[in-house]
């Protein structure tokens, strides 16, 4: 799913899955997420095309699907000319932009709230987790995308302190990690913020080791 | 950008009225109308996290206010035929260029390739 967003407030969205991933003995398959409008002839050729990170957080979602009906979320399948989210960014291209996830980066969803607060059932977020130099954060370049500064955390801890506010009750929160974010201490800052947290799964990616962290009130 | 996401967006300028920044004024260029599955459930969950008025305005201005009421109807839940109005002016009109203004502050954000940027300079927030 989009990165460009950087973060997505989903309270309805097309899901689906992506070629090349791992086996998934819960799966019930769900298609491909189209993605030729990122490519580089497409009409989003500056977004780059979702990888091991975005799949991981598609197979978590997968495996949550019937939890996350249950909270009223909606996963749905949209077909044809839709297969695109229907969310905040949510109408946004898979892959990450640079504009637009600079924006995200420098002032994550003000402009959803207080509009959204409560009502949000789904939220997913694949931050920049890169750890990176802390200037490259605030960057207007494409690196924007993926810097996340010290521990790669700087970009996803301004977004925390809101997620309760914004969430439903009964809403998730979807986070992608890599170990360098310290994903333990993510739970405990968590639950500060009244949010209890656990890990969804995790996979091996090269270099990285991807963790989706789930949150939801107490 | 969808009417459904024009709904739930916020001008931040600094120096905007509490609750001034919504809703934000449309001054489109190119509008399209996309097809997308009608699915009664999930446009009824949604209607109660709509600004109704906010939507109606919005739809109007843009010329596809397609019938709907200014007041929510009652037992609108089991309503197919208004359920699928408002289907078609939350997910299936969609401003692709244009701007939308800021009705306290009068700021600017455009939308390109229907993709509406809230950005703010460090300056103004």
């Amino acid at each position: 799913m989009s990165r460009l967003a950087t973060l997505q407030i989903y309270t309805a969205h097309a899901h689906p899955l992506a070629e090349g991933r791992a086996w998934r003995p819960w799966a019930m398959m769900i298609p491909t997420p189209r993605h030729q409008h990122v490519r580089p002839h497409g009409p989003f050729s500056e977004v780059y095309e979702p990888a091991e990170d975005t799949f991981l957080l598609l197979d978590a979602l997968e495996k949550d699907a019937a939890q996350i009906r249950e909270a009223r979320c909606e996963l749905r399948r949209a077909g044809r000319s839709s297969e695109k989210p229907v969310s905040s960014q949510w109408e946004q291209p898979v892959g990450k932009q640079r504009g637009l996830t600079s924006h995200c980066n420098r002032v994550p969803v003000t402009g959803l709230l207080p509009r959204l607060n409560g009502k949000v059932d789904l939220l997913l977020f694949n931050p920049p987790y890169v750890v990176t130099p802390s200037e490259e954060v605030e960057s207007h370049g494409i690196e924007a995308a993926w810097a996340g500064g010290k521990n790669g955390r700087e970009v996803m801890d301004r977004l925390f302190p809101l997620v309760p506010d914004l969430l439903s009750k009964g809403g998730l929160f979807y986070l992608v990690t890599i170990k360098e974010n310290n994903p333990d201490d993510i739970l405990e800052t968590m639950k500060k913020y009244g949010l209890r947290g656990i890990r969804v799964l995790s996979r091996q990616a090269g270099r990285e080791t991807l963790t989706i962290l789930k949150f939801s009130k107490f | 950008m969808k009417l459904l996401t024009h709904n739930m967006l916020t001008s931040h300028v600094r120096g905007v009225r509490p609750g001034g920044g919504f809703p934000l004024r449309i001054q489109a260029t190119e509008v399209k109308v996309n097809s997308v599955d009608f699915n009664q459930e999930f446009v009824a969950r949604m209607i109660p996290k709509v600004e109704w008025g906010a939507l109606v305005e919005a739809a109007e201005s843009l010329g596809h206010l397609s019938d709907l009421p200014p007041q929510l109807p009652p037992e609108y839940q089991s309503n197919e035929d208004f359920l699928r109005k408002v289907h078609h002016v939350l997910l299936e009109v969609e401003v692709m260029e244009g701007v939308l203004k800021c009705p306290d502050s009068g700021r600017e954000f455009p939308i390109t390739k229907g993709i509406p940027n809230m950005l703010l300079s460090e300056e103004e927030t």
